[in-house]
């Protein structure tokens, strides 16, 4: 295992727990990503590694506990959150596209609307991100108009046009048509490849193989495991662990 | 026929206070209604609260009650005189807004909670989250109760007449003075506001067409 400064970490989470009524879904939580590494969480459903994610840009509010982004606690609720919100970006499973905006209007509004860029500007940095993405052509339509993966390399590119410091992705595969998956995790194992700092969620073994740095797996609320994908793979340590994989591997 | 023509000065001016009154009312009501509904969505309790307190205790108001207020008790108060068609457009304002309100928020509630969250996500304080994302797409959700409103609205304006407004509700008895036939004029007032309810409704069907919201 890597070992790590926590003054060197850009996100770092100290001692956090939450509960939701009796259930307690982050269970002591104690996890530092450096700048340009790529932290892919894994778990079986309901181990709370969505709950982490989402804490991590306060869509979640933790009961206690510390969480630093680039040194700097996270803020309570008003506009000091929402600006370092603009420093997180954040991939949903379900998209999460405004609806009634074109795909273009989706990048180009928090640039606008955040950060003051000109419209003009923005609408040209939007352009690149969506050709880099693939989706160029889809700028004048409506997100309904598009298949999941498009929709979800849209959400990318919204994301990436407010300049983040560190990407969260919360299941970015998992509402999408196997082959559509592909198409999405190319653009992120680009995206880790361009030294992006990324926190992964998700069920796709193969990206955690190709792209992660390290992999942290969770189970019931803890983090069970936090290993470099090739030891984690082929050499897991808990019984937890190496039961997930079996169950991975029989199928 | 006779009964419209002979009486069209009673007809233009009945109708253009009811149309006055009308529009006022409901360009206040739709804003005051729109403020009151995120109130009862917002994070801080005591605004909700208090919104909640103000649609409940003006919406199981009568409208004649509100207007008798409005006309007849607020000149008591001994606070700023205001005429009486001043009053009628705060009372009908304050009454509407309730139930604009309730359709705002209803529509509100049809808005997905991932589109507030991925607003949040990109950076946008919680005020441009609903002016910019939520609102926009629970509008367009709400399109039909929003309009039962303003046209409950339109015929809402005739309880005015009881307070001295001169509008389309107040034509009848000045048609009975002049010795016109009663069923007849009220006739006459009846198709009037069928047509302009059909404009409305064809307002409504454009409006429906132009924000379809594809999902």
């Amino acid at each position: 295992m890597t070992t790590q400064v926590p003054g060197d970490a850009l996100v770092s989470l100290n001692a956090v727990n939450k509960h939701y009524g009796q259930l307690h879904v982050l269970k002591d939580i104690n996890l530092n990503v450096r700048k340009g590494e790529v932290v892919v969480v894994i778990g079986p459903s309901g181990s709370g590694k969505s709950t982490l994610c989402r804490a991590i840009n306060r869509l979640e509010t933790i009961d206690d506990g510390v969480i630093k982004i680039d040194g700097k606690e996270l803020p309570a609720e008003g506009k000091e959150l929402a600006k370092l919100r603009a420093d997180v970006g954040m991939v949903f499973q379900s998209f999460n596209l405004f609806a009634h905006k074109t795909i273009l209007e989706n990048v180009t509004l928090g640039p606008i609307k955040v950060k003051g860029v000109s419209k003009a500007e923005a609408d040209k940095d939007a352009m690149a991100l969506l050709e880099r993405v693939g989706v160029g052509q889809q700028a004048p339509k409506l997100p309904a108009q598009l298949s999941g993966g498009q929709q979800q390399r849209v959400a990318i590119a919204r994301a990436l046009a407010m300049k983040p410091k560190v990407m969260l992705f919360d299941e970015p595969t998992s509402a999408l048509d196997p082959e559509m998956i592909n198409e999405v995790l190319d653009v992120m194992v680009q995206l880790a490849k361009e030294g992006m700092t990324m926190i992964v969620v998700t069920h796709e073994m193969g990206f955690a193989r190709k792209a992660a740095d390290r992999v942290v797996f969770m189970a019931d609320g803890q983090i069970v495991e936090d290993a470099t994908p090739e030891e984690f793979f082929t050499n897991p340590k808990s019984d937890r662990a190496k039961d997930f994989l079996s169950k991975l591997l029989t199928h | 026929m006779n009964t419209l023509l002979n009486n069209s000065d009673l007809f233009i001016t009945g109708f253009r206070n009811t149309l006055i009154l009308f529009f006022f009312s409901a360009i206040f009501a739709l804003i005051l209604g729109t403020i009151v509904a995120t109130l009862r969505v917002s994070p801080v309790p005591a605004m909700r609260a208090a919104a909640t307190l103000y649609v409940n205790v003006v919406r199981n108001t009568p409208l004649t009650l509100v207007l008798f207020f409005f006309a007849l008790g607020y000149p008591k108060l001994g606070l700023v005189p205001i005429d009486f068609t001043t009053a009628a457009i705060i009372g009908l304002s304050l009454y509407t807004a309730t139930y604009v309100a309730e359709a705002v928020r209803s529509g509100i509630n049809t808005v997905p909670v991932g589109q507030a969250e991925a607003a949040r996500a990109i950076g946008l304080p919680f005020a441009q989250t609903l002016t910019l994302v939520i609102l926009p797409q629970a509008f367009r959700a709400v399109i039909p109760p929003m309009f039962s409103v303003f046209i409950a609205l339109l015929k809402n304006t005739t309880v005015a007449a009881g307070f001295s407004v001169f509008e389309a509700g107040a034509i009848r008895a000045n048609l009975s003075e002049r010795g016109e036939p009663a069923l007849t004029g009220l006739l006459w007032i009846a198709l009037v506001f069928v047509i302009l309810v059909f404009i409305l409704s064809a307002l409504q069907r454009k409006l429906e067409q132009k924000w379809k919201v594809a999902r």
